[in-house]
């Protein structure tokens, strides 16, 4: 089972590289981008087809390993049709 | 016990890079030389101080310090500092300890982009005791390099006042005339170093290990660790 883990930092937290990639896009042009937050995207293959139980797993990948909650958040998506 | 007696341990990851100097600078202090530790070994001789050195354990992947924080070592490192036990991390090791939990705060990306390699001048704050500052003047700078592109130490407004209010500050940026502009890397309150709640665990940016000898620019650093052994050895 493909389980996706997107990783972004909390508001609040100053982001040096999307307030930099924000100001690049500003000079190529696009002058309707007011701000950019970058992120992580993890894509993990699962041995485990309970969602549940997918869930409650990821979920502690995250808390121990996968993101640092002091400053990021993280959400799981399990894509539908697998 | 004088500092010749003193066992220092210092743990080595894929990726570190300033273990050796380390060595180098505990061994001329001490006359012993501390025993270098694979982050694979599950268990830490016992030892007076335990050194998490800088440089880029595995390459930084994932976060700095994530990947190393989570290597067998670390527990026997955390056991180590739950008896009591000194540990000292130094820029990627500081990263380390941060992610950890053994200190509180995170290092994010420097403020400027640039990853910042220059002499920098600190300043000795007044602490919860120590053995990383018992013998340094309270107000006095130090001068070392730092070498980082993660230094910028964060940590939620809460968790600074209280890092202030216990006395977990151990030392801030200074202005200096020579070394130029105070705060390297946008650091919170300027910090460069913090000490644990019981001041037993330090991690700090700038490099002592590079500060040895007068050939290399200079010997605060030396002054650094001098003070910690002693304190250690007291």
């Amino acid at each position: 089972m493909q389980v996706i883990v997107n990783i972004s930092l909390k508001e609040g937290v100053l982001d040096p590289q999307g307030r930099a990639t924000a100001r690049s896009l500003g000079d190529l042009g696009f002058a309707e981008v007011d701000d950019v937050r970058v992120g992580k995207r993890i894509v993990l293959e699962i041995n485990e087809t309970d969602p549940a139980r997918i869930n409650q797993r990821v979920a502690r990948m995250c808390e121990t390993l996968l993101s640092n909650t002091v400053i990021e958040e993280y959400e799981i998506e399990i894509p539908d049709g697998q | 016990m004088s500092i010749s007696s003193m066992r220092v341990a210092i743990v080595v990851f894929p990726g570190s890079n300033c273990d050796r100097d380390m060595m180098v600078g505990i061994e001329q202090l001490t006359g012993r030389r501390p025993s270098l530790i694979w982050h694979k070994e599950a268990t830490l001789d016992p030892v007076d101080l335990a050194i998490i050195p800088g440089g880029f354990s595995f390459g930084d992947y994932l976060r700095c310090g994530a990947l190393a924080a989570r290597s067998p070592v670390i527990d026997a490192v955390m056991d180590h500092a739950a008896r009591g036990g000194a540990v000292m991390g130094i820029c990627n090791g500081f990263q380390i300890l941060l992610e950890t939990g053994m200190l509180p705060g995170v290092l994010v990306q420097n403020a400027g982009l640039n990853y910042v390699c220059r002499n920098t001048a600190i300043k000795v704050q007044e602490t919860v005791s120590s053995p990383f500052t018992a013998n340094l003047e309270v107000g006095s700078d130090l001068v070392m390099p730092v070498a980082h592109n993660e230094g910028n130490y964060f940590a939620s407004d809460e968790e600074l006042a209280r890092l202030d209010d216990n006395g977990q500050i151990a030392f801030r940026y200074a202005e200096s005339d020579i070394y130029g502009p105070a705060n390297p890397n946008g650091a919170a309150k300027d910090i460069a170093g913090i000490v644990s709640t019981n001041g037993r665990v330090m991690g700090m940016m700038p490099h002592p290990e590079r500060a040895i000898s007068k050939e290399l620019g200079g010997v605060d650093g030396a002054t650094l660790l001098q003070g910690c052994l002693e304190a250690l050895a007291s």
